[in-house]
């Protein structure tokens, strides 16, 4: 049975709308005095990809589960680094170039870590949230493959001796399913 | 008693076996995620998008799960290819 999550302040947003990336950034920080750094990512949509033009695309998801898989990258960077704040934003549905996608930010009292703390969850965001890009090219839509270097990407946390906490059980790098 | 599971299919899978998902009784001897894969691959056609060697992922109550995942009666399995958010 699925299991019912818990409603925690919107540290995570998976949404089709737009998002105001100076309002969000404000709003990290707001009624803190303790911050000392602000780090943040935006991913947008690229008008060619492997050699193609790219007229839009549409994001698929797995409404629930996005949901619970953003929330758990969220609790293991705020496991591994000394995080104030973090916010998540994904996007849905037919985007085209130059939309935004995905917001992530960070803050803490030092630089370090919220740069760290940002790419680790854009890092794990992108092999572990289940989306999936459908690209309109000239050539007709097609899926997106996924990349090596994003599992690459993400495996080097694994690598780095930070300590990775106790997860649901599955080892992520190795969920290809075995036969 | 049976064993009924929800299945959902997403993306590029979805569009291979030609439905988003389904609720299943689950056969005798299909008791895991493994066995499920194997057994919806063996329906034929676009379901051979399942069979060992795709690669395909798959959740078990919205968390990403292994073949040897065991399964139970109101579970929710998922399957789909390597995601590619972000």
């Amino acid at each position: 049975m699925v299991e019912a999550r818990a409603q925690d302040a919107a540290e995570v947003s998976v949404q089709h709308e737009d998002f105001d990336v100076g309002g969000e950034i404000a709003r990290l920080g707001e009624g803190r005095r303790d911050v000392g750094a602000v780090a943040s990512f935006v991913g947008l949509v690229r008008d060619a990809n492997d050699g193609s033009g790219v007229r839009a695309m549409t994001l698929e998801h797995y409404p629930g589960m996005t949901e619970r898989a953003l929330e758990e990258i969220v609790e293991q960077a705020k496991a591994r680094w000394s995080l104030l704040s973090v916010r998540v934003i994904h996007r849905y549905g037919r985007l085209e170039p130059a939309d935004r996608i995905v917001f992530v930010g960070v803050t803490s009292a030092h630089r370090g870590e919220a740069f760290a703390a940002c790419e680790f969850i854009m890092d794990y965001l992108k092999t572990r949230a289940p989306f999936w890009k459908c690209e309109e090219t000239p050539q007709g839509a097609r899926w997106v493959d996924a990349r090596e270097s994003d599992d690459s990407a993400a495996a080097r946390w694994a690598a780095s001796g930070a300590q990775v906490p106790a997860g649901e059980g599955e080892d992520w790098d190795d969920i290809e399913l075995r036969r | 008693m049976t064993s009924k599971v929800k299945i959902l299919y997403f993306a590029s899978l979805r569009e291979a076996v030609g439905c988003a998902g389904e609720e299943l009784d689950l056969p005798a001897g299909v008791g895991t995620v493994g066995a499920l894969r194997s057994h919806l691959a063996a329906r034929g056609e676009g379901w051979q998008a399942l069979a060992a060697g795709r690669n395909v992922r798959a959740a078990l109550n919205q968390k990403m799960a292994g073949a040897d995942a065991s399964l139970d009666a109101g579970d929710e399995v998922a399957f789909f290819p390597p995601v590619t958010g972000g």
